[in-house]
């Protein structure tokens, strides 16, 4: 280990998060390693080690003979000034090696706002920040994950972006630059073959064009670049990799357990969710499989609890042979079973019970909106009958905490939605007064709001957000309304949310912005620590660009988005044609009771979509 | 069989891992080598383990103890591969056995230090270092729980001993390990505030050994 690092890390939080020696860590020989990857989570080590897609792709990518792919986490603010203070680049865990010292520089881009996190870990490692900027082939970077589904706020930060599921992809690209290092090809030869890989965003071949208002009118593609960029995806799922063998960090993280993937996709439309969306089509993994892994992962990691991974785990066909299955070998050993993104429903309420055999802990539902209308037009296929039979089952069953999440400024939302918000919240209650088993320990009843951020790719894309001073007049009525003592109401700042608004729906000029607010030292913008809206506002301003533009503001059916050389798989027709349901408060049914022929199915190269 | 002790090195990157976290790694080493450690009952079963002397962040240790209890027989002489082989980086296991004296014997601790002074460490310094810890006495404000106080740890230091080599002074100190516990940084914290000239740039600690009162080794 540096010295330097070594004279550091007693004065700095949570020293173990940077040095490595994890379990189950790869060390490879690196005379045998060729090509060598620094794979970069802009966010903490505690948050990108609870990452299901990084442990995937970090076991994925190291089965690669020759190549050798090491973890980078962004250090957190105390760590990060003694390491500019003594002038100690950027590295990577396994090696300790310098980032800089990498051929390739890869990043997961999750969400939005990290993405000044991305510019911060570039920099530390001494790499310049734009593509224009690094003209060789070496080292190369770019980017992959949900974000980039909208790739053109860090298009010209980025050399390339890979949409949709990384694990073959990756391998294909890692090979073709491999080609390109040992011949010798021009970073600009390099980049119009791997546009022709199929899932590759290559920023420069395409050219923004704006109209004299502003108003993007074309995304221009130059010579060699496709038409459209089709995201990638895994055909056949269930035999797909899984690392059985992750890393079991030596500090606490966040997700600190096995996490087994039951399927990817959703079948359940919610017209504001991005995932359920750009996930699509649904693939499942077989039950039998999953036990397997589940087990596996447990003897390899010791890992005492196994979380059940889904967009809506109900939905999993095989949920009830996969918690036998699990419970068969985990009960004797102490081993529980964690199951989030339950629907509210009486099916999922006795697969709680099963699971759940000692420990009470809270309940969680999202209803995201008040009153039905609203539920119908979001396509939130949740009923209020439902939801309360649900709570029914679980006060009578001993639990005496429910949380509820809604969002406020939702498209079509009005007064009397926000309202219902609050009579849902009281018939909860209500329910608790007439079912609860055990009343002396009181109930709680918590009610969670945040901002609607509309998403690229969904059926809402083209909407605008309400504005802050609106949000926060949805909140004052909702407070007023809430009156019940043991019923809390907690609201999110809006602020992260209109900003989220305006990077997730970004054109390239935004990158200016972001850069501008890396540069007045934006960084960890998701920790309240960290965050400034001030700074990025006036980020924005130094460019010229309006905030507003991207968040508040409404888009016609014909305007050009810039993702519109994105294809996720989903066409843009069929989402239109969702935002005119929900106009008219139409539900569209669940793609199991009927596919809506969304055209993701498309996507698969044999096998059919599990909707 | 049911109470044991094993005998374990923390080195390398492993000193970062802290007593908390080290812990859980036991705890779930004996998991993934299928030994039959031994829960506690009730609601929260927790692993019947606990390290004798609790080492200090960022220290290195050839000789930590820790005890465990065990539901079954198993077997002692191979525990030591099959835990070393599913510990981080770092943590090998030296030896399991059935103890035979309590932890409270552990008396005194050898620690290996390294000073390291940038501009260099003459044997003169290395002499005024040892004036300096042969004091009378070394009285120094410390923080304890119950606030901030003032305490000699002179009588907590039994050897002493230094080597100048290089830019670095080695030290070789015997201190008391409970009753009271000297955490060897002390031992820089005292020159910090009685001796500022004499603080080294670095300091880096190891224990090497573990004695009773009689200063027989301690197992």
């Amino acid at each position: 280990m540096d010295e330097r690092l070594q004279r550091i890390l007693p004065r700095v939080q949570k020293p173990a998060r940077y040095v490595g020696g994890e379990y189950n860590q790869i060390i490879k020989d690196k005379a045998e390693v060729r090509l060598r990857m620094a794979f970069c989570f802009p966010d903490t080590y505690e948050i990108g080690m609870s990452n299901l897609g990084m442990r995937i792709l970090y076991g994925c990518l190291n089965d690669l003979p020759g190549v050798w792919c090491e973890r980078v986490f962004a250090p957190w603010g105390d760590m990060e000034d003694e390491m500019r203070r003594e002038g100690i680049p950027l590295w990577a865990l396994e090696s300790g090696d310098p980032v800089s010292d990498f051929d390739v520089v890869a990043f997961s881009l999750g969400y939005e706002m990290a993405y000044t996190n991305v510019l911060n870990m570039l920099d530390l490692s001494g790499i310049p920040l734009r593509s224009a900027d690094r003209p060789g082939l070496r080292p190369l970077v770019f980017a992959g994950g949900t974000s980039c589904c909208n790739p053109e706020p860090l298009a010209d930060f980025m050399d390339l972006m890979v949409l949709g599921e990384g694990e073959e992809i990756d391998a294909e690209l890692l090979k073709l630059y491999q080609t390109a290092l040992d011949e010798d090809w021009s970073k600009q030869q390099f980049l119009l073959e791997a546009a022709k890989l199929g899932g590759v965003y290559v920023p420069s071949l395409y050219e923004p064009v704006y109209d004299e208002n502003g108003l993007l009118i074309e995304m221009r593609a130059l010579p060699g670049a496709p038409e459209t960029v089709t995201k990638r995806i895994i055909s056949d799922f269930d035999s797909s990799y899984f690392p059985v063998e992750p890393i079991v960090p030596s500090t606490e993280i966040v997700h600190d357990r096995v996490t087994l993937e039951l399927f990817r996709g959703c079948i359940r439309g919610c017209r504001f969710c991005q995932a359920g969306y750009v996930y699509r089509p649904v693939r499942s993994r077989s039950a039998e499989k999953l036990v397997q892994q589940g087990v596996e992962s447990v003897k390899n990691t010791g890992y005492q609890q196994i979380s059940l991974s889904s967009l809506s785990s109900s939905d999993y066909r095989g949920l009830p042979d996969l918690c036998d299955g699990l419970l068969d070998y985990g009960e004797a050993r102490g081993i529980s079973l964690a199951l989030p993104s339950l629907r509210a429903d009486n099916f999922s309420m006795d697969i709680m019970q099963r699971i759940q055999k000692v420990r009470r802990s809270g309940l969680t539902f999202a209803p995201e909106a008040g009153s039905q209308r609203l539920r119908d037009a979001i396509n939130k296929n949740v009923c209020e009958a439902d939801l309360l039979e649900s709570c029914r089952v679980a006060f009578a069953g001993g639990w005496n905490g429910v949380k509820l999440y809604f969002m406020l400024g939702l498209p079509t939302e009005t007064d009397e939605d926000i309202v219902a918000i609050a009579e849902l919240a009281t018939k909860v209650l209500h329910c608790w007064k007439q079912h609860a088993s055990n009343k002396s320990r009181g109930v709680r009843i918590t009610v969670s709001t945040s901002c609607f951020v509309p998403k690229p790719h969904t059926p809402f894309q083209w909407e605008a957000q309400v504005s802050m001073e609106e949000y926060k007049r949805r909140v004052r009525l909702l407070r007023e309304t809430m009156t019940a003592k043991a019923i809390t109401y907690n609201w999110h700042d809006p602020e992260t949310s209109y900003l989220e608004a305006a990077l997730s729906r970004g054109d390239r000029r935004v990158g200016n912005a972001i850069e501008a607010a890396w540069r007045s030292g934006a960084k960890m913008d998701s920790w309240s620590e960290f965050f400034s809206f001030e700074r990025w506002m006036q980020a924005f301003e130094s460019c010229g660009l309006d905030p507003a533009f991207y968040a508040t503001r409404e888009r016609t059916q014909d305007e050009v988005l810039p993702w519109s050389r994105v294809d996720m798989g989903v066409r843009a027709d069929v989402l239109w044609q969702e935002r005119e349901r929900s106009r008219a408060a139409t539900i569209t049914p669940d793609c199991r009771e009927k596919c809506s022929a969304c055209g993701a199915a498309c996507l698969l190269k044999g096998g059919k979509c599990d909707g | 069989m049911d109470k044991l002790r094993l005998l374990f090195e923390k080195t390398g990157r492993a000193v970062y891992i802290s007593h908390l976290d080290l812990m859980r790694t036991m705890q779930r080493a004996f998991l993934r080598a299928e030994l039959p450690l031994r829960y506690s009952e009730g609601f929260n079963p927790h692993a019947q383990i606990s390290m004798l002397l609790p080492l200090p962040l960022g220290q290195e240790s050839v000789c930590e103890l820790m005890d465990f209890r065990v539901y079954a027989d198993c077997d002692l002489a191979a525990m030591p591969a099959q835990l070393s082989a599913v510990l981080p980086e770092g943590i090998a296991v030296r030896s399991a056995y059935e103890p035979l004296r309590k932890g409270r014997d552990l008396k005194w601790l050898r620690v290996r230090g390294r000073f390291i002074y940038d501009n260099g460490a003459t044997q003169a310094l290395a002499e005024k270092l040892a004036q300096f810890y042969s004091r009378e006495s070394i009285v120094i404000l410390r923080r304890t729980k119950r606030g901030e106080g003032e305490s000699d740890i002179r009588p907590a230091i039994r050897e002493f001993s230094v080597q100048a080599q290089g830019s670095e002074v080695l030290l070789d100190a015997v201190v008391s390990a409970q009753e009271p516990t000297l955490n060897p940084e002390l031992l820089v914290s005292a020159l910090r505030q009685l001796a500022p000239e004499l603080v080294p740039d670095a300091a880096y600690f190891r224990r090497t050994a573990v004695y009773d009162a009689e200063m027989q080794e301690f197992r």
